[in-house]
């Protein structure tokens, strides 16, 4: 009588959490975007910010090959970053015969989208008004409030992770001639960490 | 223990009850295939099941096309989700 029960309570946790969590979420997705964003990091400061004094509060006037230079890291840096967590997870549902695509990753994505749109346009609108001290703080933190929201639909650990992401983007507006360095912890290193951590944890 | 035992609702003793159940109170709602896929169950096994969750007013349905494919939305009631939840409770004080 008592089995019955508690297999029926292992049941149900099962259950709810598979029909609301996209668990395909491959952890190697998040070393990998690690990765591409130190060298988009790297880049932006041997390309751009080494010349410049542009880590500062105030609006600057950003030069059309500049302003190019930046774009285009971004765009390239992105571009990589989703394509890559793509690749993993697809890969990784493939391996657990699961959908790619199904209400709990169209769900995930939703949520996660919204926060970090709402960011990006910011920061576009920011970035053509002059004010670039202020994109590594503000893409932290929108960053992180995305990965908080998405949470509920993957894995819990992402909540940390975001934390950790709003935390660097006040810090880099704290000290913001050295937010380059907490947009390579946040974006890169946390985020290679956070990885693997769940790379070794959800196998 | 009478009085616990009587807060176990029939409806859920059944493990397919108890698993559409689970699903439906924590999404707003859940598509007939997923739903079938979720479960992994036959079409017949789940149709049934949904159908006497029905009887019991647990469970409403919605149904909607999409790219011209009837797709039947299933979602918990008010009266499903208390039930539900008072007979979680029921087992959890058993097991106590």
């Amino acid at each position: 009588m008592k089995e019955k029960y508690l297999e029926d309570i292992k049941e149900i946790k099962e259950i709810m959490n598979r029909s609301t969590r996209f668990i395909s979420l491959s952890g190697l997705s998040g070393v990998s975007t690690g990765l591409i964003a130190l060298v988009g990091v790297a880049a932006a400061y041997l390309m751009v910010f080494q010349e410049q004094n542009w880590l500062i509060e105030q609006a600057v006037s950003i030069d059309a090959t500049n302003l190019f230079y930046l774009l285009l890291i971004a765009v390239v840096t992105l571009g990589l970053s989703i394509g890559s967590a793509i690749f993993f997870t697809t890969q990784k549902a493939i391996r657990q015969s699961q959908k790619v695509w199904d209400q709990q990753s169209k769900r995930l994505l939703v949520n996660l989208s919204i926060p970090l749109v709402t960011g990006g346009l910011l920061c576009l609108l920011l970035l053509y008004k002059g004010f670039v001290g202020f994109l590594p703080a503000l893409t932290l933190v929108f960053y992180g409030l995305a990965l908080i929201n998405a949470s509920k639909y993957t894995w819990p650990e992402l909540r940390n992770l975001g934390l950790f992401e709003i935390v660097l983007g006040l810090l880099a507006i704290q000290f913001i001639a050295y937010s380059l360095l907490m947009w390579a912890l946040g974006f890169g290193v946390i985020q290679v960490i956070y990885g693997l951590i769940v790379q070794k944890k959800y196998k | 223990m009478k009085e616990v035992l009587k807060d176990l609702d029939k409806a859920f003793e059944n493990r397919i009850r108890l698993g559409i159940m689970s699903a439906l109170v924590v999404n707003d709602y859940i598509d007939y295939t997923s739903l079938k896929e979720l479960l992994d169950v036959t079409d017949g096994n789940l149709a049934s099941h949904l159908k006497s969750l029905e009887k019991c007013g647990y469970v409403s349905y919605e149904k909607a096309f999409v790219d011209r494919k009837p797709n039947t939305n299933y979602s918990a009631t008010e009266k499903g989700k208390e039930a539900f939840i008072k007979h979680i409770k029921a087992i959890e004080q058993l097991l106590q």
